[in-house]
């Protein structure tokens, strides 16, 4: 009878994957029926909210693991058999690649299956999924409002329960910040912890593959599938990773946390709810003071003159020779971003440029590791606002470097982090995040913070699934 | 330069195929002279479809420092890869991989016999794919092949310490010759494994500096074209200067029909190619004690190896030279000379035997011993005794009448069977030229 209980009384798609592991182990439902429920809910709200940009139409089986061929959404820079990859961007209109990234091997070879293919800013340009060729996807929680970017697809696809989880990329931002603007929680992890093989590059000197989840133990889930060395991506750490779902559960009571960025202008929206997080971190246990770390802003400019050379180069193979469309199907901000990229690489201009802001991020990496030996993780907001309204991005070139001031500075240094939500709008239904960062190689730390955060407050509304 | 008013400048630029059983970047066979079809050797790396990341041929990179130590150049301790930007269709990412200012070896030198030649830099790159203009359905298109897209390729850059077209084949056989010796390049000059540029320029007899002007001689593919084709650029640069005129900076080929060189494109703008380290690829560090750990496997040169045969063997160092090629041949001679040495046999006759291609070379140790015998043999072969030899055929011909009258009638064929014969009776494997003639005089007497 249980099984009908849950096929009436429950929603499958809302499932978070702790939840439907457990229910398919013990044969509750099946994974079919799971899947089920994700498609007709893409197909009930893809229409307006345009999140999949391509999607199973029925359900399927994949191998047997610990995933139990729960369905998962994927950003459409990451390379898939299944489904055409596109990065959302024209140029690459129905290119099927002929080889999957090495996330996707390993998230099949966990027993995943992949549900379909989500919206992102074109080439993950952006912060909005606005600049996406294939149309802007809207907010979930709110449809007058954007759902961040680069990965809004798949932040939305979570907070829409289309899926079960998602896997998002972040080069600044990117997970995180879709994620504090559609309420859920994203993983950037360290720079080298996941593969980037088999993900259409944005920035490779800082591109990192993470989860976008309902839980944070979904992400830790998650997480130990997609970690790891792979010998096709020269960047990745060799090391074995620890088992972060053991980082859940544990008491952060004695650990220190420094509160960075309350005192920047623009903040006004965000910064009682992160004092106010401050505050129930101290509740648990934890040493909360506020820190002082270089001003982001500085950040911002070395992100985007390394970002936009990278770029330049890592789109010189689209030569319009081999995937059907020529460059004139390259969207504005491509164009801007190349032209930009091209000019600091410049005979002449590269040591005005790249080289000085290469220089600017050796001093933020210090920075950093001047405040990690007083402080066990930093938090801040995981972004300035609230959800923006639609058509923001087109009124601010920088819209996106704005968006994400605060989580450059730890990102251009390769840091994990985790986005959690720390509150909900009731007028609006729009959130606002925290972002926990930790040092190189402690994604353990970050799971940590925020698992017990988020197990302190009751707004989660998936976490009553569980 | 019939007055010598002035002088060759000129450096080059090698560049050499490495013969690693992989591709630079990815696990792609090294092989695109031997592959069955157009890109079929080829992956999504070497490709550079989206997503692909390059990891770094370890050997590939040991290989490069190899050749540097051989070279007597300084290893760079930190190295690092970096994109070269640049159109066009073989290049498949937009860019090469290279290195632009951290090559890992610098500072070497190779010796002519007219001069030393210093090395400015060996930097390890990619090769690009190949494009193939044809006629199919009437219709002119261009294919590219990308099976040698990404193969390891090393450039060796010298100084502009070349001061004549001699020197300049010189050089470049004597790399070639070290390139083969260490058994890291083939350097198939037909096929492109290994091609030349030279570029040159004119100074004024006793000046000493740089030229201001330079052109670059490209795409030929043998030494004896790059002698021509400087003799002829200088010629044409002579005749300018003495007239006053200004020599264009330019990219020229070499027309082997007309033997004149020809414009290949001007060169008035400096190229950018927009380098940067490429971020896909961390940086490569080696420790001092690993350097000199692999300058001490380095093998003994070809230079040392005749000299020291010359003071061991007493060969001489003209027939030494002549009888490897490679690294793993030089030490099957090696085995070959100290076993021969041993048995008293005479090393420095068997080195002449086997230039003088009386006895075959060792392919492989266990051949050793057949080539010591095979040399024992022809030895023997030269002892004929003629007395024993002329008392042997007296009987044989004594023994068989009719054969005599057979061969003062016109039957030449008798003489293979009294050859047989002499052979059969006397038991040894006489030299046949000797025997022949033997024969030949008693049947005349």
């Amino acid at each position: 009878m249980l099984y009908q209980e849950f096929s009436t009384m429950t929603d499958l798609n809302k499932l978070t994957l702790k939840k439907a592991q457990k229910l398919v182990a013990e044969k509750e439902v099946t994974a079919a029926e799971i899947q089920q429920a994700c498609i007709d809910k893409i197909k009930e709200v893809n229409g307006k909210l345009n999140i999949f940009l391509s999607h199973l139409d029925a359900p399927v089986t994949a191998s047997e693991g610990s995933l139990h061929s729960l369905p998962i959404a994927v950003k459409d820079n990451v390379c898939t058999l299944d489904f055409p990859t596109t990065a959302s961007s024209k140029v690459l209109e129905g290119y099927r690649p002929p080889y999957e990234a090495s996330i996707i091997r390993k998230v099949k070879e966990a027993g995943g299956v992949i549900l379909g293919k989500t919206n992102l800013d074109a080439w993950a340009h952006g912060s909005s999924t606005e600049t996406s060729d294939f149309g802007r996807t809207l907010n979930p929680r709110n449809p007058d409002h954007l759902p961040g970017g680069s990965s809004g697809g798949s932040a939305a696809a979570v907070a829409s329960d289309t899926c079960i989880i998602a896997i998002g990329t972040e080069t600044a931002g990117s997970i995180r910040q879709p994620s504090a603007w559609c309420g859920v929680v994203g993983l950037k992890p360290t720079y080298g912890r996941v593969s980037r093989y088999g993900i259409a590059a944005m920035a490779s000197s800082t591109d990192s593959p993470g989860p976008i989840a309902k839980t944070v133990e979904d992400a830790a889930t998650l997480l130990d599938i997609m970690a790891g060395h792979d010998p096709f991506d020269a960047t990745s750490n060799p090391a074995e990773h620890p088992v972060f779902s053991n980082s859940l559960n544990k008491k952060i009571s004695g650990m220190k946390v420094g509160v960075l960025y309350q005192d920047l202008e623009g903040l006004e929206e965000v910064r009682p709810y992160i004092d106010a997080a401050s505050k129930i971190l101290e509740d648990l246990g934890a040493e909360v003071e506020y820190a002082q770390a270089l001003d982001p802003h500085y950040a911002i400019s070395v992100y985007t003159i390394a970002q936009r050379a990278e770029v330049s180069s890592n789109l010189a193979r689209y030569t319009g020779i081999r995937y059907g469309n020529d460059r004139s199907h390259f969207g504005d901000e491509a164009k801007r971003r190349i032209m930009l990229g091209t000019h600091a690489l410049r005979k002449g201009y590269a040591d005005k440029y790249y080289l000085t802001a290469q220089k600017v991020r050796a001093k933020f990496a210090l920075d950093f590791e001047e405040l990690f030996k007083k402080y066990d993780v930093l938090i801040s907001a995981s972004s300035p606002t609230f959800a923006q309204k639609i058509g923001a991005s087109e009124s601010s070139s920088m819209f996106g470097e704005l968006a994400d001031m605060l989580q450059e500075p730890s990102s251009i240094c390769g840091l994990p982090g985790i986005n959690v939500p720390v509150f909900r709008d009731p007028e609006t239904n729009l959130f606002l995040g925290l972002n926990i960062v930790a040092p190189a190689w402690r994604e353990d730390l970050v799971i940590q913070f925020g698992d017990a955060y988020e197990k302190a407050t009751s707004w989660n509304s998936w976490r009553n699934n569980d | 330069m019939t007055d010598n008013k002035y002088e060759l400048v000129c450096g080059m630029e090698v560049h050499a195929e490495l013969k690693t059983a992989s591709k630079m970047f990815c696990g792609c066979k090294n092989d695109p002279f031997g592959a069955e079809k157009p890109n079929s050797h080829t992956c999504p790396v070497c490709l550079a479809l989206p997503g692909a990341l390059p990891v770094a041929n370890k050997k590939a990179i040991e290989w490069t420092i190899k050749l540097g130590l051989a070279l007597g150049c300084k290893i760079n301790l930190f190295s690092k890869f970096d994109r070269k930007h640049y159109f066009y269709p073989d290049l498949p990412k937009g860019y090469q991989i290279s290195q632009y200012d951290l090559p890992f070896c610098y500072d070497g030198k190779l010796e002519t016999s007219l001069g030393t030649v210093r090395i400015h830099r060996i930097h390890l790159e990619e090769d690009t794919g190949k494009l193939l203009h044809k006629k199919i359905n009437g219709e002119d298109v261009s294919l590219i092949d990308f099976n040698r897209g990404g193969v390891p390729l090393i450039e060796i850059v010298t100084e502009a310490d070349i001061h004549s077209p001699e020197q300049a084949k010189e050089y470049g056989k004597k790399l070639r010759e070290l390139l083969r010796y260490l058994e890291i390049s083939d350097c198939d000059m037909d096929q492109g494994g290994m091609r030349l540029e030279a570029n040159v320029s004119l100074r004024p007899v006793g000046e000493s500096g740089l030229p201001s002007y330079k052109t670059e001689l490209k795409n030929i593919n043998s030494f004896k074209f790059m002698e021509q084709a400087i003799n002829f650029e200088m010629k044409r640069q002579e005749k300018k200067l003495i007239a006053g005129e200004e020599i264009q900076q330019e990219t020229l080929g070499w027309n082997t029909t007309t033997q004149e060189t020809f414009s290949q494109r001007s060169k008035e703008e400096a190229e950018d190619y927009r380098y940067f380290p490429d971020p896909d690829l961390p940086p490569v560090r080696f420790t001092q004690a690993q350097i000199d750990e692999m300058k001490a496997s380095l093998p003994e040169l070809p230079t040392q190896i005749v000299k020291r045969w010359e003071g061991e063997y007493q060969i001489e160092p003209r027939f030494g030279s002549k009888l490897f090629n490679t690294a793993s041949e030089a030490n099957i001679l090696d085995s070959l000379f100290s076993s021969a040495k041993n048995k008293k046999v005479a090393v420095d006759k068997l080195a002449s035997a086997l230039v003088n291609k009386q006895i075959s070379l060792p392919i492989v140790e266990s051949d050793v011993e057949k080539t010591i015998n095979d040399f024992s043999a022809l030895h023997s072969v030269e002892d004929v005794d003629t007395v024993e030899l002329k008392t042997t055929i007296e009987k044989i011909l004594s023994d068989n009448p009719d054969v005599k009258e057979k061969y003062s009638r016109g039957e030449k064929q008798v003489l293979g069977f009294l050859m047989g014969q002499v052979m059969r009776v006397s038991g040894k494997k006489l030299d046949p030229a000797a025997v022949r003639a033997t024969i030949l005089l008693s049947l005349e007497e």
